[in-house]
C-alpha cells in the first residue's frame, strides 16, 4: 500500500508517526485515506474545496504532484508521497 | 579590472588561491561582491561569519532585534557580553574581528516594503535568513523584482530546507509555495524549538552557495530543494520547478510591488509573537490569577507537548496538546469556564481557534502563556 512521510511539524497530527500507510490509487484517494485517519490534519493540507493549500507540496518520487496531475496522479502500490510544508524559522 | 590583492589578502585567502575555481581572480570577484543577510539569528549567524572569512568585500545586515540570552544555544555570531545589546551592532563587531578588510554595514530596522528596494538594490545576492513567513515572502519578491538570487533556507527543530530561487534561472520561492499559511498554522521555533546546530548546517550550505553564485561556479540548488533530516542524517532532493502561473514570476504577474503581509493579513508566526488571540479572546496572568484567588472556577487546559510540563507547570492543569485537541472535544465541558495555554500564547491561540469553532463559548486565552504566568504572577517558574 502507499505511504506518506510527514515532516516533523506536522507529526502531532499523526500521532508523532513517520511515515503513515494510505489506501487509494490516486493522490487524492490516498490523501482522503490520511486525512480521515487524522481528522487534525485536514486544515493543514486541504481547503473547503479539498485541494491542496497553497502552502503545502506532495512530491512522489522527487516530483511535484502539482507538476504531475495533481491530486489525479496515479498511485501505484509501493509508491511514497513526502509531505513538504511551509517552514519559517530561521 | 579589478583591484590587485596586497600581500595580507594574499596571505589571508591563501587557501582560496590554492583552489583552481577561485583562484586569484575568483578571489578578487569576492572582493568586489556584496551580499544582503536579512537576519542575524540561526541562519544569518554562520551566513555571515563565513561570507566575512572568505571575503566578501561587502556585507548588509538587517535585523532590529536585541540579542537575548535564549538565542545563544544557535546565534553563534553573538556571545554573553553582547546581550541586550542591538543583534546588528553585536554582529559587526564580530565580523569586524573576523575580518577586518571586508565592509559591514548595518540596518537596524524591520524590512518592510518601505526600505527593502532601498537597501538591496545594490547587493548582488540576497540570503534569507529570516524566523517568519511575512519577511520571506517580502525577499522573494523582492528577489525577483530585482533579478537577483535568493539564497533560501529554512529550519524546525530537526529538518532544514535550502534552495536558491532565482527567476531568471529557475523557480521562485512563489512556485513553490504560493501564499503562506494563515496566522498560527506553522509552530515556529520559538514555539517548537530548534537543534542548535541544524541552522548551522543550513546557514553554511547557504553561505556555499552565496559564493558559488558570486562565483559563478558549480551546479547550484536553483531548480532543486534540499530537504536535510539532523535526526536521521539524511540529505534529499527534490525537483522544482518554474511555476507558470506565478503571481510573482510567471509571464502575468499579480505581484509587481511588494506587499507587508503583516499590515494586511496579519500573518503572525514570527519568534516574537506577542501570543495574543485578540482583546475579547484574552486573559492576562494577573488577571487569571486574581479570579482563581476570588474562588472562581476555571478549568486550565495545557495545549503543550508533553515533555514541556517538566519545564514549567500550572496547578491543576489538564494536558492536552494541541495536536490531540480536536479528537479530544468530548473531555471538555461547553458549559464550563476554561482557560487554555502554552508557552507564549501562539499555539493556545490556534487551540481557542478549535473550541469556538466547535461551538464553545466559555473559553479564553492566557496572553502570553505560561511565560507570561512566570513573569507576572510567579517568579519562581522559569521562562522558557
Amino acid at each position: 500500500m502507499p505511504t506518506i512521510r510527514i515532516p516533523t511539524p506536522l507529526r502531532s497530527y499523526v500521532n508523532g508517526q513517520s511515515v503513515v500507510t494510505l489506501q487509494g490509487s490516486t493522490v487524492a484517494e490516498a490523501v482522503e485515506s490520511l486525512l480521515v485517519q487524522f481528522p487534525a490534519l485536514r486544515p493543514h493540507l486541504t481547503n473547503s474545496r479539498g485541494e491542496l493549500r497553497p502552502f503545502v507540496n506532495l512530491f512522489l518520487g522527487e516530483n511535484n504532484v502539482r507538476d504531475m496531475q495533481g491530486l489525479a496522479t496515479p498511485l501505484g502500490e509501493n509508491d511514497q508521497l513526502l509531505l513538504i510544508p511551509s517552514v519559517a524559522g530561521g | 579590472m579589478l583591484p590587485d590583492l596586497s600581500r595580507d589578502e594574499i596571505l589571508r585567502y591563501s587557501r582560496h588561491l590554492l583552489i583552481p575555481e577561485v583562484g586569484l581572480e575568483g578571489q578578487k570577484k569576492l572582493l568586489a561582491s556584496s551580499v544582503l543577510v536579512i537576519g542575524t539569528g540561526g541562519l544569518g549567524s554562520p551566513v555571515a561569519l563565513y561570507l566575512a572569512a572568505a571575503g566578501v568585500g561587502r556585507i548588509g545586515l538587517v535585523d532590529f532585534d536585541v540579542v537575548d540570552s535564549s538565542n545563544l544555544q544557535r546565534q553563534v555570531l553573538h556571545g554573553t557580553r553582547g546581550i541586550g545589546t542591538l543583534k546588528v551592532e553585536s554582529a559587526r563587531a564580530r565580523l569586524l574581528d573576523l575580518n577586518p578588510e571586508v565592509q559591514v554595514d548595518i540596518y537596524n530596522e524591520p524590512f518592510t516594503s518601505a526600505n527593502a528596494m532601498q537597501i538591496a538594490r545594490d547587493y548582488d545576492v540576497l540570503v534569507d535568513g529570516t524566523d517568519n513567513f511575512p519577511t520571506r515572502y517580502l525577499t522573494n519578491d523582492l528577489c525577483v523584482l530585482l533579478g537577483k538570487p535568493n539564497v533560501y533556507g529554512s529550519i524546525y527543530r530537526f529538518d532544514g530546507q535550502a534552495s536558491v530561487f532565482y527567476a531568471k534561472e529557475g523557480p521562485c520561492y512563489r512556485c513553490l509555495f504560493p501564499e503562506p499559511p494563515p496566522p498560527g498554522l506553522v509552530p515556529s521555533c520559538a514555539e517548537g524549538g530548534v537543534l542548535g546546530v541544524l541552522p548551522g548546517t543550513i546557514g553554511t550550505i547557504q553561505a556555499t552557495e552565496a559564493l558559488k553564485l558570486l562565483l559563478g561556479i558549480g551546479s547550484t540548488l536553483v531548480g532543486r530543494l534540499l530537504l536535510y533530516n539532523a535526526l536521521d542524517m539524511t540529505f534529499e532532493y527534490v525537483k522544482l520547478k518554474k511555476n507558470p502561473n506565478c503571481k510573482v514570476c510567471g509571464p502575468h504577474p499579480e505581484v509587481t510591488e511588494l506587499i507587508d503581509y503583516d499590515a494586511f493579513c496579519g500573518v503572525p508566526g514570527r519568534d516574537h509573537d506577542d501570543g495574543s488571540a485578540g482583546m475579547e479572546w484574552d486573559i492576562s496572568a494577573r488577571e487569571l490569577a486574581a479570579r482563581i484567588r476570588d474562588g472562581a472556577k476555571i478549568r486550565l487546559i495545557d495545549v503543550r507537548e508533553p515533555h514541556e510540563r517538566s519545564i514549567s507547570s500550572l496547578p491543576g492543569e489538564e494536558l492536552i496538546p494541541l495536536g490531540q485537541l480536536a479528537s479530544r472535544l468530548h473531555e471538555l465541558d461547553s458549559t464550563q469556564e476554561m482557560v487554555l495555554f502554552c508557552k507564549s500564547g501562539s499555539r493556545s491561540t490556534r487551540a481557542l481557534e478549535i473550541l469556538v469553532s466547535a461551538g464553545f463559548k466559555r473559553v479564553k486565552n492566557l496572553r502570553g502563556g505560561i511565560n507570561a504566568w512566570a513573569r507576572e504572577v510567579d517568579p519562581s517558574l522559569p521562562i522558557y
